[in-house]
């Protein structure tokens, strides 16, 4: 009678919040690692939410300067785009090559993106090589600082991922898919898809936003 | 504190994990989303650049457009899903998006009556001159 009743309340409650699982002792250290770093990233896009936000209101501040639509090149904004996209695949699969232990796909999923994040940076680094040769450097006016921090805090970090993805290599090369290595590599693959996102942020509201200004 | 079964029915999923699926089902996974993002990512690119739509909707377009997007990113390459056990994971998710849409709303909102009520000194004297 007991046993229906209980059967009962877990599927009115899929959710199991009115249910009380007798001891079901400590989550599996994969899912407790995942969800800190999960935190861990959604506190770094509110700090991007942060920079968004300064964007937005400096955006027209450009002391006689020159404005975003003057500056924005949108194909070579699309080639990012697609390249990081792209990565971001790429990624996925090195991870499902990195659960089925597969060490060929993993090297080749891994290599793939770093390449496809390597040829991000080299086209966002010439664009601002390009604007500060121009003498559009982020001291020229409130809009250019702004721009050139919301975009190099990213870029920022797509290069720390660029690292961290060679660690990751050179750490299933040595040590093998333990449980501790394959555990970053989750980490990891969160964080790029995480870049991912917040360049679909930058994208649409610095470049195409922007270009129409 | 097991490392293997990460696939627990009592237990909370982690956040990128997906339910148990074979290799073929998670690729496809991988590649809708990835096809849907780039067809919302070329959607953005024509939108911005045309003028077969009424101007004033391009913004908004683009702003719902990109919403859709990072909506994709998360189901299909993220795996965040509205299952059970991943509540953790999506009430975290929402709290960073409150956090989020008050920074950006709170900040361009108030900086924009700011602007209106205190123009710099030249537009004011234009405007009640």
């Amino acid at each position: 009678m007991a046993m229906t009743a209980t059967i009962g309340r877990a599927h009115a409650d899929p959710h199991h919040i009115g249910l009380v699982v007798e001891h079901p002792g400590p989550a599996p250290k994969r899912t407790v690692t995942a969800y800190g770093f999960w935190v861990f990233l959604l506190s770094d896009i509110v700090m991007f939410s942060c920079f968004f936000a300064a964007y937005a209101v400096l955006v027209s501040q450009t002391a006689d300067g020159p404005k975003g639509s003057e500056i924005f090149e949108q194909r070579n904004v699309a080639i990012e785009t697609v390249c990081l996209l792209l990565s971001s695949f790429t990624c996925g699969m090195a991870s499902i090559a990195a659960d089925v232990r597969n060490r060929f796909w993993f090297y080749l999923g891994m290599a793939v993106t770093c390449l496809l994040g390597v040829i991000f940076l080299v086209i966002e680094f010439r664009e601002f090589a390009d604007l500060v040769s121009r003498g559009y450097g982020p001291s020229r006016s409130a809009f250019l600082t702004a721009f050139f921090s919301l975009v190099g805090c990213h870029g920022l970090h797509v290069s720390a991922g660029v690292l961290w993805l060679l660690t990751m290599m050179a750490q299933v090369f040595a040590k093998g898919f333990r449980a501790d290595v394959l555990r970053r590599m989750m980490c990891f693959a969160l964080f790029w898809h995480a870049l991912d996102i917040i360049w679909v942020g930058v994208f649409s509201v610095v470049y195409l936003l922007g270009s129409g200004v | 504190m097991s490392d293997q079964t990460h696939m627990n029915g009592e237990h909370d999923i982690a956040p990128g994990d997906e339910e148990q699926h074979s290799v073929g089902e998670r690729i496809v996974g991988y590649v809708v989303g990835l096809g849907l993002a780039l067809l919302l990512t070329a959607t953005s690119f024509f939108i911005a650049g045309t003028d077969l739509v009424w101007q004033p909707s391009i913004p908004v377009a683009l702003i719902v457009l990109a919403i859709a997007q990072m909506g994709v990113h998360l189901v299909f390459f993220l795996h965040i899903t509205t299952g059970p056990d991943n509540t953790n994971n999506v009430l975290a998710l929402a709290f960073g998006l409150l956090v989020v849409f008050l920074v950006v709303g709170g900040t361009v909102w108030i900086m924009g009556h700011l602007n209106q009520n205190m123009p710099p000194m030249d537009q004011f004297i234009r405007m009640h001159s």
